[in-house]
């Protein structure tokens, strides 16, 4: 608790400390304009990062177990393939589950991609068995065993179309996170020169505070506090504005698919507040190493 | 309290000081006059540690001025008081808050302290200025004013370079008596001045020693 409060005392700094250096005019708009900037785009790159963490995530776990078994066969077979199939699933070692597709379940996957009005009765379309794993399946066993016993099934393993997905989610992921790396960079650098130029500009009271006796870490307060609580207050606003603006992405409907992910969920939105924590950190940080650099310049 | 033993320095250059050796024991008082540009402000400043000689040695308080880390010099400037050259005070803060800087910046609370700071304002004669910016102030008052910054923190030594360098001659037999009545508080006084009226105008008030700063060494004082 003390050492938290001392942490506190050495981010905000005092009053005093803070009265000690003239106040800047206009450029204290710019930190807090820069760290508004940053927080705005940090919150998409977090969207983002987040977002394709969870689509990886589902695509990884969900699909790895799935498998599409596709019957095509003359109609009056097709019942009679399916059933073959259905048998031989059951006595398959690995399976989970197995369960057909009724006519009406395939006609709703269609109809994003085709079309309400489709007469999708009058087209020969292959039936679809959906098979889950439990994991231990042997797939080319299977794929055997089919070719030979119901010449009319493919067995499908999602993994050849899942693989490049969840490599292109993984990427996306760390291009979020490089992203959020960048502009953290970028604020590191904003407020440097800030603090540079205020240095620079109090030469004189920076002097006088050391002959009167003032320790390395008494005049640096006088600096990070400002710092800080500016780029804090910016990344507020950024952070709440782009928080808004995720929130009010326009909806779009369960065929969107990956448009659907990006945004926050649940706990996801904690991480919101987080972000002027963070910028704030990163403006102390910034500022006290840019202080102690200058007064070393004084005795 | 403040020892050189065959102190040199030079700024880049020649040699601007070289083998000095001074005492400062408690309670005295001592003159440091010499032509300008001979180096008074660099031996003062040696004698504070804002510089560091390039040879020999100073001792303030017992410790090597050399070895002092940067917190340790700023704990030391706390208990030697001084009257800059140039005064040096920041601009934007009032008076008063200039002559209470070393508090502030020590971490005293300045409330507490009110009652000291009204008396020794009063004392160097600027109750009345306490609110005005520095800026505002007349050389001679720029003097008190550093002067009472100068022993807000109650030091042991006070060191003043040249204190009434710009002011009148009625303001700066004020500064004297109030230097002197430091003294008589016990205080080690050491001021560099090229004003030898000053010097005699001493005579009067203090015992002090003159010390000759010329060429580069220091030469026996004269006792006043
Ligand atoms: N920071 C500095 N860098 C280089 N030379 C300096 C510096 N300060 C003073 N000097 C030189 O050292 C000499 C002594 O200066 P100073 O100690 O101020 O003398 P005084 O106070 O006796 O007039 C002068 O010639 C001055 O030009
Ligand atoms: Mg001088």
């Amino acid at each position: 608790m003390r050492r938290l409060q001392a942490l506190l005392d050495a981010m905000w700094g005092d009053r005093q400390a803070d009265r000690v250096v003239p106040p800047t005019g206009h450029t204290v708009w710019l930190t807090v304009l820069t760290s508004g900037a940053m927080a705005f785009l940090a919150v998409f790159a977090l969207a983002l990062s987040l977002a394709t963490g969870r689509l990886a995530e589902r695509w990884g776990d969900s699909l790895a177990q799935a498998s599409t078994i596709r019957v095509s066969a003359p109609a009056e077979q097709a019942d009679a393939q399916v059933e073959a199939v259905m048998a031989i699933l059951v006595t398959t070692p690995g399976i989970a589950d197995a369960r057909a597709l009724d006519p009406a379940e395939q006609a709703a996957l269609l109809e994003p991609w085709l079309g309400p009005d489709l007469p999708l009765d009058t087209i020969p379309l292959p039936r679809l068995i959906e098979v889950t794993s439990d994991g231990s399946l042997d797939a080319e066993g299977l794929r055997l065993r089919l070719t030979a016993e119901v010449p009319g099934a493919v067995y499908d393993d999602h993994t050849r179309w899942r693989e490049p997905l969840v490599a292109a989610a993984d990427r996306l992921r760390a291009l979020g996170w490089t992203a959020l790396a960048l502009i953290a960079g970028t604020l590191a650098a904003m407020v440097t020169l800030a603090a540079q130029s205020a240095l620079a500009a109090n030469r004189q009271v920076i002097r006088v505070l050391r002959l009167v006796g003032a320790r390395d870490v008494y005049v640096a307060r006088a600096f990070t506090r400002r710092f800080t609580l500016r780029a804090a207050l910016g990344a507020t606003l950024g952070a709440a504005s782009g928080g808004l603006a995720v929130a009010f992405l326009p909806a779009a409907d369960a065929a969107g698919g990956f448009l659907t992910g990006l945004g926050f969920q649940g706990a996801g939105w904690l991480l919101l507040p987080l972000i002027p924590i963070f910028a704030g950190g990163v403006a102390f940080l910034a500022t006290r190493s840019a202080a102690f650099r200058a007064l070393a310049r004084f005795e | 309290m403040i020892e050189l033993r065959g102190v040199g320095y030079s700024y880049g250059g020649g040699n601007l000081l070289s083998g000095l050796d001074l005492e400062l024991t408690p309670g005295s008082f001592h003159f440091l006059t010499g032509p300008s540009g001979a180096g008074k402000t660099t031996l003062l400043k040696l004698c504070y540690g804002d510089l560091k000689p390039t040879a020999g040695a100073v001792t303030i308080d017992g410790r090597d001025s050399r070895r002092m880390d940067r917190d340790g010099l700023a704990r030391m400037r706390r208990r030697i008081g001084v009257v800059h050259q140039d005064c040096q005070f920041i601009d934007h803060l009032s008076i008063h808050e200039n002559v209470a800087l070393p508090l502030t910046v020590a971490g005293r609370d300045v409330a507490v302290e009110a009652a000291n700071l009204e008396q020794l304002l009063g004392w160097v004669g600027l109750s009345r200025r306490a609110n005005a910016l520095p800026p505002e102030l007349s050389g001679g008052e720029r003097q008190r004013a550093a002067l009472a910054r100068a022993i807000i923190m109650d030091p042991d030594v006070i060191i003043a370079d040249e204190p009434t360098g710009n002011i009148d001659w009625d303001m700066s037999k004020r500064l004297l008596s109030l230097l002197a009545e430091l003294n008589r508080m016990g205080k080690t006084v050491l001021v560099a001045t090229h004003d030898l009226a000053l010097i005699r105008a001493a005579k009067a008030q203090v015992t002090a020693r003159v010390l000759r700063l010329a060429g580069g060494t220091l030469s026996a004082g004269t006792e006043l």
